[in-house]
Parts: C-alpha cells; structure tokens; sequence
C-alpha cells in the first residue's frame, strides 16, 4: 500500500537551492492534512552534509541517495536515482521545487511510471483525503484545478513562490538513512557551468524600475519608457521578449531566467504578467502596470493600473511626474 | 542530419479566454490560434541546422483538422514535409499520453534529432518533450539556448537559474527542448508559400489504446485568477486621465516620488 510523500531536495555542490524549503513546506500542509509522513530525498555523490541540514527540518527521515555517477547533475543520473528511491518507498505523493533542474528530468521520472507531473502548481489543498492541484494556464490568465485519478505515485511540482522558504517547519533532528542508488549509462556529458559576460548592469539594488514588454511594439517606441524612466530616476528593463528581439541587452531582463528584483516602485508597462517575469518582481514594493488588456495577470499583483493605451498615457505620466518633482 | 520538430497549436496570445459552461476548458470556437511561441523557435533551430549539415526537417504537429494551418506555415518557412496526428479532442491528453502518441507517429522515422518547444503556452506543463524522448530511448537536454551540432557529435548550450549556462555534449539520436529567443525567427517568402504547396503532408491516426486509455490526471475546473492585491484602476478607461491620478497618487499614497 502506498505511503508517505516524497520531497526531492535540490543542490548544486552540496548548496541548496532554497526552492526546495518551499517544496518541504507544500509538503508539511500536505502531510498534516493527508497524515502522512515525510522523507526528504537528497541525491549526489557525496550530499551528506546537505542531508544533516535537512534533517534539521520537520520530516520523518532524510535520505541521501548516493552514487559516484552523481558528482555532476545529468538528467539520466537524476532519474535513475530517484526511480530507485521512489521505487523503494512506495509513496502516495512525490513533490519536488519547480526549477529548471527539476523541469529537466522529472517528466523523465514520472514516465517510468507511466504518468505526467502535475507541473508548476502554485497551490495544493485537501479535502475527503483527495489533493487538489491548482497551476496557472494560459500563460497566467487562468487558474485550473487539477485532480489525479490514478494509482499513486502522484507526481507534483510546486512553482517558485508557491510557499515561502521561512514557511518549512524546524523538527527534533530527523534520522538520515545514506543509501546507495542503481544509476545506469549516463549519455550525457556537463561542462562547468558559468556566468555569461559579469552582467554589467545589477537591477537589485534599483529603488525604481520601469519595465516594457510586448505592449511597447517596436523598438523606436523605447524612448518613450527612457524618458519616463528619466523623469523617475529609473533604471529600464524589460520582459524576456523584448531581451529575446535584442531591443535591450539581455542583462535588463527581469524574470526566471534574468534577473529578481523588489525596488520600492515598479511600473510595468505593456508586460502582460507571464509566470516567469512576475516571479522575478512580484516582491516590489509599489507595483504599477499599464496595459491594454484588462485581463492580463500582470493586474492580478498591481497595486495601480491603467487600462488602456501605454502611448498615450506614458507621455502623460512623465510630464506629470516631471511637474510634481519640479515642485518638491 | 535529418529533424523532426514537434509544434503545437494554441490559443493565439492577445485572444479574449472565455470559460466553458462545464468550467473545464475555455470556448474554442471563435478562437484565433497560433503556433506555440518557443516551438516556431525550434523549428527555426532546425533549419539553420540542416542548413548546416544537410538533411531533412519534418514538422509533427497534432490536433484537429486547424493545425493544419500551423503545418502550412512552417512548410512555407522551408520544412519539407509533414506528419499531422489527426484526432478533435487530443488537446486533453496528459503529456504522457501525447507524447505516446507522438513517439507512435514518429518512431519509424527514426530521425537523428527531435526539436520541441520549452513548454506550451496553453497548459504550459513543458513535460511531452522530456517524456517523448524517454519512450523513445533518446537522450535529451531542455531549455536549450545554443545548438553545435556537427557530424561527429552534439553539443548544446543549456540555460540555467538566474543568468547561469552549461553546455553538454551527448550522442545522437536526440530530444532538444528549445528557448524562445534562441534566434531570430526568418518569414516565408511569397516562394516558400508556393513550395509549400507541393510538400506531403501525412496524417496519421493515434491507437485507440492510447486516446482512450484512462487519463492519471484531469482538469476540475477553470477560473479567472484570485486576485492578491486589490488593484486601483486608474482613468476609467481613459489612459490619459489615469497617467494624471496615477502620477498624484504615487506622490501622495504611495510616497514612491
């Protein structure tokens, strides 16, 4: 009979990418409200010092899944190595962070048992002992329940963001069991990974910030959000579109796969809110977005919004901050 | 070096979602739809490959007889033929499921590369590529930024967290899920559309052991997003007026300038 929840703990040299404490807290809620216990799995080629940090969190048991072909993450190892975990254990649940790592070999894992994940949910709730998965669709603009009616294992991955790091419970010290994983042929080979040129321009420690998308058309029309950013004493940055049209340099993107940012104002104009931008700024102070569309998710965290057009209400909006600042 | 790349069809970006009756699904009907943006980016990929090393590009697309508009398309951008899966309601297989009717429609092909997209913008799950190429034994890497493909061997550049990359080298045949921004996408040109004309497109049939099989996972209900914060609308609809009250709120509530 199937048992427990299985929380896939990741690292990159023994560090532990902290999404991962969100995954323990998703699985704390889950395994109270299901009363079910909790292994935490870390997998490397020698993760036992990571596996003693973990046991300090409030799980039944730590497991440090070991094998020599583990030193270097590869997608054929990592699959191999919780196969033979989740095999072993039998789980109800197996939950792991939403990151790229994951996104790399969990739709793996999960087809050895002949399912999909229930990837990138931003929730989980119980109720009658069945879980409900919500997970964004439509790049933001709508919200789906997702029940699994199948045999276990149910194979889940929780968005960056979902639960708050802080949220995963300190325990009594957990028992931390090493053993040693099946790991077969490794077909691929990793390179060291490595930064793209230093990024010239650190968008963290900006007080304001002024960020085009898509709405913004083309790139002539940048002057407009330059001067506004002016006007506020802004820095500019964009969504991954414009990075990906070479309209900015790609170290001014926000987002998953750029920069994370909270300044004290962050005016978002003609971005429509896709997951992976508001993960990189949803922790801004003050958040204003101008878009034409009244459905985009980029309204959903807005503090202020205009809907409407972006070219006629951003001139507008930088001669009157113009006006106020020539005033104080 | 011959290529299959997988596109999906969705929703196109800036249409209007209306939700179904049964609140499992939105309205299709008056939809416009598009290509899904990172597999046009794979496809491109392809063809900058082939052009490099020869061979031939196979678009694979699924769905009803609409994504027959996606495949023209990319013909048109120089792929040389085509394999449509043909079913209405294959839009709500599990990813599991698609990609057992993928690697059903492609198996004998046996190409020495297959091109996806990232993810979907629809369901945006950014599994069918990964379990594709576990049914069919491959090697894969995904969110892949740069491709060295050569003769001899593959090298690829993959993205990584916060502005980190790594690249790995694997064998051939192989599974690449592909990053939109990897290159800049060419048009068709008026003589591609005419080409395009003359290309085969083959439409297979999924088996019925797949499409019928019970699904593991299933969609409950749809709904607009709960709000976290309660929004101040600005201007009414006018944008100027709002820029107005906007700039004054910012100095009075918010105190940000």
């Amino acid at each position: 009979m199937s048992n427990g929840i299985v929380v896939f703990i990741e690292h990159r040299n023994g560090v532990l990418n902290k999404t991962s404490l969100e995954a323990v807290a998703g699985a704390q809620l889950l395994g109270s409200a299901l009363q079910q216990e909790i292994t935490a799995v870390v997998v490397g080629s020698d993760a036992s010092a990571l596996a003693q940090e973990i046991a300090a969190y409030d799980v039944a048991k730590v497991i440090n899944a070991g094998n020599a072909k583990l030193v270097d993450y590869t997608p054929d190892g990592y699959t191999d190595a919780m196969e033979h975990v989740v095999k072993q254990l039998d789980p109800h649940l197996v939950l792991l962070p939403h990151t790229y790592l994951v996104r790399d070999f969990a739709p793996k894992l999960a087809a050895r048992f002949g399912k999909s994940l229930i990837s990138d949910c931003i929730r989980a709730g119980v109720a009658d002992s069945s879980i409900t998965f919500t997970r964004r669709i439509f790049l933001g603009k709508l919200d789906a329940d997702v029940v699994s009616d199948g045999e276990p294992p149910v194979f889940a991955t929780f968005q960056s963001g979902a639960y708050r790091p802080d949220q995963a419970r300190k325990g009594n010290g957990a028992a931390v069991e090493g053993i040693t994983v099946d790991v077969g042929e490794i077909r691929m080979t990793p390179e060291a990974p490595f930064q793209e040129v230093k990024q010239a321009v650190d968008l963290s420690k900006a007080d304001i910030i002024v960020a085009v998308g898509r709405g913004i058309k083309s790139k002539d029309n940048l002057a407009l959000a330059e001067k506004l950013a002016e006007a506020l004493g802004a820095d500019l940055a964009a969504s991954r579109p414009i990075c990906d049209a070479e309209w900015l340099p790609i170290d001014r993107q926000i987002g998953s796969s750029g920069q994370t940012v909270a300044p004290k104002l962050y005016v978002a104009l003609g971005i429509s809110g896709a997951i992976q931008h508001l993960v990189g700024m949803k922790n801004s102070g003050t958040i204003v977005a101008i878009n034409k569309d009244p459905e985009a998710p980029i309204f959903d965290i807005a503090d202020y919004g205009i809907v409407g057009d972006l070219f006629e209400a951003v001139p507008v909006l930088t001669e009157e901050i113009k006006k106020i600042k020539g005033a104080s | 070096m011959n290529i299959i790349v997988l596109m999906k069809q969705v929703a196109n970006k800036d249409a209007i979602l209306r939700i179904n009756k049964e609140a499992t699904w939105i309205e299709e009907g008056d939809l416009s739809f598009e290509v899904s943006e990172s597999d046009g980016y794979a496809l491109e990929e392809a063809l900058r490959v082939r052009e490099k090393l020869q061979g031939e590009v196979v678009v694979c697309s699924m769905g009803p007889q609409r994504v027959k508009s996606v495949i023209k398309d990319a013909l048109a951008r120089g792929a040389d033929r085509a394999i449509h899966v043909v079913g209405d309601n294959l839009g709500h297989l599990s990813p599991y499921a698609t990609a057992s009717a993928l690697a059903e429609a492609i198996r004998d092909e046996k190409p020495d590369l297959v091109f996806t997209g990232l993810q979907s913008d629809d369901y945006g799950y950014g599994q069918t590529g990964v379990i594709l190429a576990e049914l069919l034994g491959l090697p894969h890497a995904t969110i892949v930024i740069e491709v060295d493909a050569s003769a001899e061997r593959l090298r690829v550049k993959r993205e990584l967290e916060s502005g980190w990359y790594q690249w790995y080298t694997m064998p051939t045949p192989a599974l690449l899920t592909i990053q939109s921004g990897i290159s800049q996408i060419r048009y068709a040109t008026l003589k591609g559309i005419m080409a395009a004309k003359k290309k085969e497109v083959k439409e297979v049939t999924p088996s019925a052991e797949i499409v019928d099989r019970p699904a593991h996972q299933r969609i409950a209900r749809v709904y607009l997003p709960q709000k976290s914060k309660q929004t101040q609308l600005l201007g009414n609809g006018d944008a100027k007026a709002g820029a107005v009250e906007l700039a004054q709120k910012l100095h009075t509530e918010a105190r940000v300038i």
